[in-house]
């Protein structure tokens, strides 16, 4: 099988998956809830001191919440013991790895809007001017840390340690992704443009790239039995 | 390779003790720093051999995914060990020097933080490692790790690069070091690769010992 045909019937069943248990997405949700009123409480009540941190918060929220996704994208394969078909599928396995990420992605942003636009109506920033940026600084860091996520959900999913050893491999990982995306949202949030500081932006497409392609690459060693 | 132990394990002592003597008593002291500059002799040739130590594992880590061969797996478990003890004495020795010179143990410095992250990813590497009981999948999972650990880390010195930096420029690229400084930290340069390829090829050799009883146990 084609890896984008694999990609697309992974893409494909697992948002029918979501679509029937909405499992995924509503814990996201309720999660990311959770966290900007923990963050609120975290830093008192200082509006000047919320809003300049505002733009590495958001991430930071991104990838608390990401973590439980991430996660969760292969061990749904596990618990139902799909892991040993997945590994039967004929074709090239980089073909799920990509579908994986796609969904993890779908996932992923459409959590993130929901956290940007609590961290709007709670902390009081203005996003509408700065909305499209925004989402252009979004699909990209998430595009990256989906990457990394993804793969090493594969890894952890089959170990027994599994909780402790997501982060522990992920979050060193994902520095450049948090350091260049916070970047680019705080210029975003300030209403400037992005090419401002082009160089972050070009750091987080090279970033993207070699990791999705790397991913890819190394993806059939890790499922190998 | 026990005589090659033996010889490399030799050389490392001759030209550790020599470093120590041109470090420590042969060199003149800094101009600006006096005295505590010469704990660079230590720091600077540690964390050469901690970069060299990553970039085997990440050669033996793609040898390994592609042929598979148990060798393989060892040098990079090893080079990853022993290169995560160089790291953790740079970053030792970087908080002594940092102390009196900068006044702080520590600062959110550009080539600190990359350090830092730098003994996160391979303390993750070795953690994945021993939270696997099958060697063959251990190998695997870790060689992904070290492949990919080993790019990012190229993606977070370069972030990390472009804030501010306090450290000083890389002593050897800079070249405003003078010469009575260079000669020292060369033979200590020296004298750690010697002592890593020392600890590399113990190591590995451990690893092989270690899976040959393990092997004897399981026949009964």
């Amino acid at each position: 099988m084609n890896f984008l045909t694999l990609a697309g019937h992974i893409l494909r069943k697992d948002l029918r998956i979501e679509a029937r248990s909405r499992e995924g997405l509503n814990t996201l949700l309720f999660f990311s809830v959770l966290i900007v009123f923990l963050f609120r409480f975290a830093l008192g009540s200082s509006e000047v001191q919320v809003r300049q941190a505002a733009p590495g918060l958001l991430w930071l929220a991104f990838i608390l919440t990401g973590l439980w996704g991430m996660a969760r994208t292969f061990q749904i394969e596990r618990d139902n013991d799909c892991l040993e078909s997945l590994r039967l599928v004929p074709g090239d396995l980089g073909g799920i790895y990509l579908g994986k990420v796609l969904v993890g992605c779908c996932l992923m942003l459409a959590t993130e809007l929901a956290i940007l636009a609590m961290f709007g109506i709670f902390f009081h920033l203005d996003l509408w001017a700065a909305l499209g940026r925004l989402v252009v600084v979004l699909i990209l860091g998430t595009v990256g840390f989906v990457a990394l996520g993804t793969l090493f959900s594969a890894i952890t999913a089959q170990l027994k340690a599994r909780e402790v050893m997501l982060p522990l491999l992920l979050f060193p990982l994902v520095i450049p992704v948090l350091l260049a995306a916070s970047q680019l949202t705080g210029l975003a949030l300030a209403g400037e443009g992005l090419s401002a500081e082009p160089h972050w932006l070009r750091f987080l497409v090279v970033f993207d790239l070699v990791f999705l392609v790397l991913g890819y690459l190394t993806f059939p060693f890790v499922m190998e039995d | 390779m026990n005589r090659l132990a033996g010889l490399l394990g030799l050389g490392a002592g001759v030209l550790m003790v020599l470093g120590l003597w041109t470090g420590l008593i042969n060199a003149p002291p800094d101009a600006v720093q006096g005295e505590v500059q010469r704990i660079m002799y230590v720091h600077v040739p540690s964390i050469l051999a901690a970069y060299v130590a990553f970039t085997v594992v990440l050669f033996a880590s793609v040898a390994f995914l592609l042929r598979g061969t148990r060798g393989w797996d060892r040098l990079a478990h090893a080079s990853a060990e022993v290169g995560v003890v160089f790291t953790a004495i740079t970053l030792f020795t970087g908080a002594i020097w940092g102390k009196p010179t900068w006044g702080v143990w520590w600062t959110w410095d550009a080539r600190l933080t990359g350090t830092a992250v730098l003994f996160l990813v391979y303390v993750g590497y070795l953690m994945l490692r021993s939270a696997v009981d099958d060697r063959e999948r251990a190998g695997r999972y870790a060689a992904v790790v070290g492949i990919v650990g080993f790019f990012n880390i190229i993606f977070t010195h370069m972030a990390v690069k472009w804030f501010r930096t306090l450290h000083q420029p890389s002593t050897l690229q800079r070249g405003t070091i003078d010469a009575a400084l260079v000669f020292p930290l060369y033979v200590n340069l020296i004298a750690f690769l010697v002592l890593y390829a020392y600890f590399l090829v113990r190591r590995v050799r451990l690893a092989a010992l270690d899976e040959a009883v393990e092997a004897r146990a399981l026949e009964g």
